[in-house]
C-alpha cells in the first residue's frame, strides 16, 4: 500500500469502516458496562460487610471493653439519632457499649495536617471520666519508620489511654488544652509524651485532637441521656 | 482483516518462559516502573500488585486475542484501553472483598494498571495478533515475570528496610531498620542494584559462551 493510498483510509473517507468502528467500539463498551455491573452487584454486600469490620475493628481498638458498636448521626441542630446499618451521614459518632449494654464510650473521627499529608485519625472518648481512652490511626501517609510510628509506637499510644480533656463548665472548650511534651517528661494528665525523631507528626496528633475536642465533645455531654440508651 | 500479517506463534513453552527471563517485562523492558518503584516497599504490597496486574494481564490478551478479527485496527488502542479499563475496575472490586487493608495500601495504583505499559504492550505486539492460547501463555509469561520481579524488589526492601518479611520480624529488637530503603528513594536504590547484577551477569555469560 503506498503512502498515498493509505492517507485516504480514513473514516470520513469510507463510511462503510467508519460504521464498523463504531459497532466493535459500543459492541465492547457494551460488554463492559453490563460485566462491570454485574461483579459491582456480585461483590457489593462483601465489601460492605468488610468496611463494617474495618470499623468495628477501630472503635474496639480505641474503646476498651465494647462488646456492640452503634452508628448515630449528629444533625444539624446538634441531635444525636441512631443510624440505619447502610445510611451515610455527614457527622457521625460511634456510641460502643459493653456486656451489660452499658455505655463504654464514644469514638469520634478527626482529622488534620501532618507532616506529609492528611491524618485522619479515630479517638475514643469516656465522657463519665471525661478522658480520650484510645487513639487509632485511620489514614496517614507519615513516613515509614519515623512519622508512622504515632500508629505503632506502644509508648506513644500509652498516652492516650487516660488522657484529660476535661471540659469548662461553660463547655466552650477543654479545661487544660493538651500539650505535646518532649519524650519522658509528661507529668500532667493532659500531656503527651512525643516520639523523638517523629516530633512533628506527634505535635499534629495533639493539635487535632485539641482542635476536635472542643467542636465534638460538648456535643457528647449535650446528648449524654441519648447516647445512654443503647436502641 | 488486512492487517493480520504478522508473527503467529504456537502455543509453547517457549512463549511462557520467555517472559519471566529473556523478554522479562521489568528488568530487560524497563516497563511498568511506576508501580514497581511505587508499591515495592513491602513484600505483601509487591506481591497483590503483582496478582492484581497478572490477572488483568491474562484476561485482557484473552479479550484482546479473541476479538482481534472483529476490531478495525483504527479503533484498536481504544479498544484495548476499554478492555483493559473494565478487567482493572473488576480487579479493584475483587481486591476490595479480598482485603481493604492492601486495596487501601495499593491506593491509586489499582486504578492506574490501566495505563501499565506492561499490559497495553502485550495486547499490541501479541495478544491482538495471535490466537487464545498463545496469548494467555504469554499473559501468564509476562505476568510471572513481573510477579517474580516486584515481589524480588519488595521482599528485599521489606527485609532492609523494615526488618521483617511478610510483616514477621526476621531480626532481633536489636536491628536498627534501613528506613531509606522502604522510601521511594530506596525503590530506586534497590531496582539500579537488581539491574547491575543482572547485566553483570549477562556480560559474563557473554563472555562465557565466546
Amino acid at each position: 500500500m503506498s503512502e498515498a493510498e493509505q492517507k485516504t483510509e480514513t473514516p470520513e473517507a469510507n463510511p462503510a469502516r467508519s460504521g464498523e468502528m463504531i459497532r466493535a467500539l459500543v459492541g465492547v463498551a457494551a460488554v463492559s458496562g453490563i460485566l462491570i455491573s454485574v461483579v459491582f452487584q456480585w461483590t457489593l454486600p462483601a465489601i460492605k460487610a468488610n468496611r463494617a469490620e474495618a470499623l468495628q475493628k477501630a472503635v474496639f481498638a480505641v474503646i476498651p471493653g465494647v462488646k456492640t458498636v452503634v452508628t448515630f448521626e449528629v444533625t444539624q441542630e446538634g441531635k444525636l439519632v441512631a443510624l440505619k446499618e447502610d445510611k451515610e451521614a455527614e457527622e457521625k459518632m460511634y456510641a460502643g457499649y459493653d456486656q451489660q449494654g452499658q455505655l463504654a464510650g464514644v469514638a469520634l473521627e478527626a482529622q488534620g495536617q501532618g507532616y506529609q499529608d492528611v491524618i485522619k485519625i479515630l479517638y475514643g472518648y469516656n465522657p463519665e471520666k471525661e478522658h480520650v481512652v484510645g487513639i487509632n490511626i485511620l489514614d496517614s501517609k507519615e513516613t515509614p519508620g519515623l512519622g508512622d510510628k504515632i500508629g505503632k509506637d506502644p509508648k506513644f499510644l500509652a498516652n492516650f489511654e487516660a488522657l484529660d480533656v476535661r471540659l469548662k463548665e461553660d463547655r466552650s472548650g477543654a479545661v487544660h488544652p493538651l500539650e505535646v511534651v518532649k519524650q519522658g517528661t509528661k507529668s500532667k494528665a493532659w500531656q503527651i509524651d512525643s516520639i523523638t525523631g517523629a516530633t512533628i507528626s506527634s505535635k499534629a496528633v495533639g493539635k487535632i485532637l485539641n482542635a476536635s475536642v472542643p467542636q465534638r465533645l460538648p456535643v457528647v455531654q449535650k446528648n449524654l441521656d441519648t447516647l445512654k440508651e443503647k436502641p | 482483516m488486512q492487517d493480520m500479517a504478522g508473527q503467529t506463534a504456537a502455543p509453547t513453552l517457549e512463549t511462557f518462559l520467555e517472559g519471566i527471563w529473556k523478554e522479562n517485562p521489568v528488568f530487560i523492558h524497563l516497563l511498568g516502573m511506576c508501580p514497581v518503584l511505587a508499591v515495592s516497599n513491602s513484600a505483601v504490597n509487591a506481591l497483590s500488585m503483582g496478582l492484581a496486574t497478572t490477572f488483568v494481564l491474562v484476561l485482557s490478551n484473552i479479550v484482546v486475542s479473541s476479538i482481534r478479527n472483529l476490531v478495525p485496527s483504527q479503533v484498536r488502542i481504544a479498544m484495548f484501553i476499554m478492555v483493559i479499563a473494565t478487567f482493572v475496575t473488576v480487579a479493584e472490586y475483587l481486591l476490595q472483598t479480598i482485603s481493604l487493608e492492601i486495596y487501601a495500601a495499593l491506593g491509586a495504583y489499582v486504578p492506574l494498571i490501566v495505563v501499565n505499559c506492561i499490559i497495553l504492550g502485550r495486547a499490541e505486539s501479541f495478544a491482538s495478533k495471535n490466537p487464545i492460547l498463545p496469548s494467555i501463555l504469554d499473559g501468564l509469561g509476562t505476568g510471572v515475570g513481573f510477579i517474580i520481579a516486584i515481589f524480588m524488589m519488595g521482599a528485599l526492601r521489606e527485609i532492609l528496610g523494615s526488618g521483617s518479611l511478610f510483616g514477621v520480624a526476621l531480626f532481633g529488637d536489636q536491628f536498627e531498620p534501613w528506613v531509606v530503603m522502604i522510601l521511594p528513594s530506596g525503590g530506586f536504590f534497590v531496582l539500579g542494584f537488581i539491574l547491575l547484577i543482572l547485566a553483570w551477569t549477562q556480560e559474563r555469560m557473554k563472555g562465557e559462551a565466546k
